[in-house]
């Protein structure tokens, strides 16, 4: 962590403070570690992205917070005629009774009494009025939540196919532009192989011999345009037709390519260019150069004698064609 | 000098805030002068409940007289009463009310400060809203002294009041801003009054190896000394610490030291000590990187004085007026009012050694010249001096008539305590500030021409010659090692 810039003997915390609330500001802005920021992702992800994090209890917790109704504690009082005489005493309600007229006399207490009564009435009323609005209130407010829920349920959705067909279009443009730009490649591969083609495979074959065919460079290159087809002893019709080789020639050709491997290379022979810098892969190529050397050495000789390892192999040999 | 000490509670098993900072007070006086202590017989403040003995005492070398209380505090009404004046309008008559059902209730001691009262040269009075100082000042203004310890709370919204913080002779405040709270809400500007706080003993040469091996400690440490309760934001500190621990590169560990009413969390970098001596408590404080002191209200926290006199940085509540103006003024302590300020200053309090180490220094230094009890004693002394030189005060006013106390002309408590002024009273350190800046910027003019010129030519050319307002930000910043923005 960075120390804060004081350097004096004199501290002033509201300084410090201020650097220290400057770093917070700027912290939020960008310093965020990985961490954070995948913290913050899930959270974001779970709270608002995340559909059946939202379906699960948002109704509920909707619900939860709605305080439930309690009916008001109204003094709820019966005002009757009688009302303003009632007592527990019964000699009291006897005087009462008997200064009623009197009391008329003095005023007329009946408008009293029925607006009091009147009263009592209209707050019954009132509650009932007011419980019966709270109630609808209340279903209207589930409604509501409801709706607010499938709202949201569907934005939540909507915000999420969004984000995938983003990425999608995302991905597609990112597979056309490297589409395109294959294409590109191809076709000026295409062109550059057009142009070189005729000037240099004549070429090619003639200045490049095959290394391991050093012994029989002038068959080769005398054979190759008098013989179209090097590769007729791999055709398995003529295979077929050729008579199985004899007992005593596997071994001698054995030999044969045994002393040929302990003289010298046959690129030395020919005055060819080492190839030191060869790898595994180029030198197994070569080995199967020789055995083709070998093969080209007496075409009709290997023909004849249907070995099956080059007739299970691959397909015609490369150099052959 | 004769002196009484009037106090709710007194005793030396009594450790509430205000008793403690009465008997400290007492005991330190009784070295200036004769010093008693007329108190009740009560030791529960939520009860009342008479459970010492009535008569005289001697408790440390001072003379303390118990009066009995005539009535227990019945909760139920005294909660209804509080309802009726902190958030209704009402009457003088209601809070009167109020104040009686709050308690202690002792007329017995009111009458002896009415009858014996003009034997003291001055009384203090300890904590504005109990019975005893509402009435005892009434009965002593000419020679009254109060020591309010007000908290920021309704009780000071009650009109009632406003006669005795305007009737004592001085008022001896804990911090700035209290002072500016109960001058907000009395007007009481001219009456003498001081800062004073309170002293604290502290252990001279703590040792936090003693401590460490003692409790088996290891590894910088926060500590927190108070009780572990929800009141005194030991949530919030528990839940930001825990955040705290989630990050790598702090080490700090919480060490927890006082009895717990808030359940502990477990985890091997939170440890809770209980109970400990002072030894152990300044042992702990010297041992400890900082204090953190996460309470919201405050009126004077002496664990916060006593780890700035240990040479302790502290870590405090931001949203505690107190605290945060306490921590500026002394500037030896850093506040937070966030999760994220808790844990940069946090982060800076641990890994800057500097910054401690100079908070550490400021906090020391602060104590010594505020806080040690010389100075303390020697501000009590200045004000009896004062008003020994000032006219005799005069006795307060009578209660006004039945007919006018029942007049509901008063507003809510709540409402006049949420128009009064809130945050930090720095208003004295933005003088001083000022006064030190009109001193560099004469010693700026009395430099050198050659050294005026060159900085003209660099203002110039930096395009600032026209805002003053900006040249004296660049030199503040300078003076205070920050910086030039």
């Amino acid at each position: 962590m960075s120390d804060f810039n004081v350097r004096s003997d004199s501290v002033d915390v509201e300084q410090i403070m201020e650097q220290i609330r400057a770093r917070i500001r700027e912290k939020r802005g960008v310093d965020y570690t990985e961490q954070q920021l995948r913290e913050l992702a899930a959270v974001k992800l779970e709270k608002f992205l995340d559909p059946r994090g939202v379906r699960s209890d948002l109704l509920q917790r909707f619900k939860e917070r709605q305080p439930q109704y309690e009916k008001p504690r109204l003094p709820l009082y019966t005002f009757e005629d009688t009302t303003i005489y009632e007592t527990h005493r019964g000699p009291l309600q006897w005087i009462r009774k008997m200064l009623q007229p009197l009391l008329k006399l003095l005023f007329n207490p009946n408008p009293i009494i029925h607006a009091l009564h009147s009263q009592v009435e209209i707050n019954a009323l009132n509650l009932e009025r007011e419980e019966a609005q709270v109630k609808r209130r209340m279903e209207m407010e589930s409604l509501y939540y409801e709706i607010i829920h499938n709202l949201v349920f569907e934005l939540t959705r909507s915000g999420i196919e969004v984000k995938n067909l983003k990425m999608r279009v995302e991905s597609l443009a990112s597979r056309l532009e490297f589409n395109e730009r294959r294409a590109r490649a191809l076709e000026s591969v295409v062109v550059y192989k057009g142009a070189s083609d005729e000037s240099e495979e004549p070429a090619t074959s003639a200045a490049r011999p095959e290394p391991n065919q050093a012994p029989v460079p002038v068959a080769m290159s005398a054979s190759a345009p008098l013989m179209p087809a090097p590769a007729q002893p791999v055709q398995p019709s003529a295979g077929a037709s050729v008579p199985a080789e004899g007992p005593g020639q596997r071994s001698r050709r054995r030999r044969r390519r045994r002393g040929r491997r302990s003289g010298p290379p046959a690129s030395a022979v020919m005055g060819a260019p080492a190839e030191g810098s060869i790898d595994e892969d180029s030198a197994g190529e070569q080995a199967a150069t020789v055995e083709d050397g070998e093969s080209a050495e007496s075409p009709r000789t290997e023909a004849s004698s249907g070995d099956g390892d080059h007739l299970t192999g691959s397909g015609p040999d490369p150099d052959q064609q | 000098m004769k002196i009484a000490v009037v106090v709710q509670r007194y005793g030396q098993a009594i450790n509430g805030g205000a008793e403690l900072h009465a008997r400290y007070i007492a005991e330190h006086l009784a070295k200036h002068a004769e010093v008693e202590v007329l108190t009740t017989c009560a030791t529960d403040y939520v009860t009342w409940r008479n459970e010492l003995a009535p008569g005289v005492e001697t408790i440390n070398g001072v003379v303390v007289r118990r009066f009995r209380v005539k009535r227990e505090r019945d909760p139920r009404l005294f909660g209804r009463r509080s309802d009726r004046v902190f958030e209704q309008p009402h009457s003088l008559g209601d809070e009167l009310d109020w104040l009686d059902a709050e308690g202690p209730t002792s007329p017995a001691l009111i009458d002896y400060i009415t009858r014996h009262g003009s034997e003291y040269d001055y009384c203090l009075f300890f904590s504005y809203r109990y019975y005893h100082a509402y009435y005892g000042v009434r009965a002593a203004a000419p020679r009254a002294i109060l020591v309010p310890t007000a908290e920021r709370d309704a009780a000071i919204g009650l009109t009632m009041f406003r006669a005795i913080f305007q009737g004592v002779r001085a008022v001896m405040y804990n911090s700035h801003e209290e002072r500016t709270m109960i001058q907000a809400a009395s007007g009481n500007h001219d009456l003498p009054s001081v800062v004073v706080g309170i002293g604290s003993d502290i252990v001279q040469s703590p040792q936090p190896g003693r401590f460490r091996q003692k409790y088996n400690i290891r590894g910088p440490f926060a500590i927190y000394v108070g009780r572990i309760d929800k009141n005194k934001g030991c949530a919030e500190l528990f839940e930001f610490f825990q955040g705290y621990l989630h990050d790598p590169s702090g080490k700090l560990s919480l060490v927890l030291i006082g009895t717990s009413i808030l359940p502990v969390p477990e985890h091997p970098r939170i440890r809770h000590l209980g109970f400990v001596d002072d030894t152990d408590k300044f042992d702990a404080m010297a041992a400890a990187d900082l204090l953190i002191m996460p309470s919201y209200f405050e009126s004077l926290s002496m664990v916060a004085l006593e780890a700035w006199g240990t040479g302790r940085p502290v870590l405090s509540n931001g949203k505690c007026d107190v605290l945060k103006g306490q921590s500026i003024r002394s500037n030896a302590g850093l506040y937070y009012e966030t999760y994220s300020e808790f844990l940069e200053t946090l982060h800076a309090l641990e890994h800057n050694r500097w910054l401690n180490a100079a908070l550490g220094r400021n906090g020391r230094q602060f104590f010594r010249e505020h806080y040690d009890w010389p100075v303390v004693e020697r501000k009590y002394l200045d004000m009896f001096e004062r008003l020994s030189l000032e006219p005799p005060g005069k006795p307060m006013d009578s209660l006004p008539g039945w007919l006018e106390r029942r007049r509901q002309n008063l507003p809510p408590a709540e409402y006049v305590l949420a128009g009064l002024p809130n945050g930090p009273s720095l208003a004295d350190r933005r003088e001083a500030s000022v006064a030190l800046e009109t001193d560099h910027s004469a010693r700026d003019i009395s430099e050198p021409e050659a050294r005026v010129e060159e900085r003209h030519d660099r203002v110039r050319s930096t395009g600032g010659g026209s805002r003053p307002h900006q040249r004296r930000g660049y030199n503040r910043s300078r003076r205070s090692g920050g910086p030039p923005r």
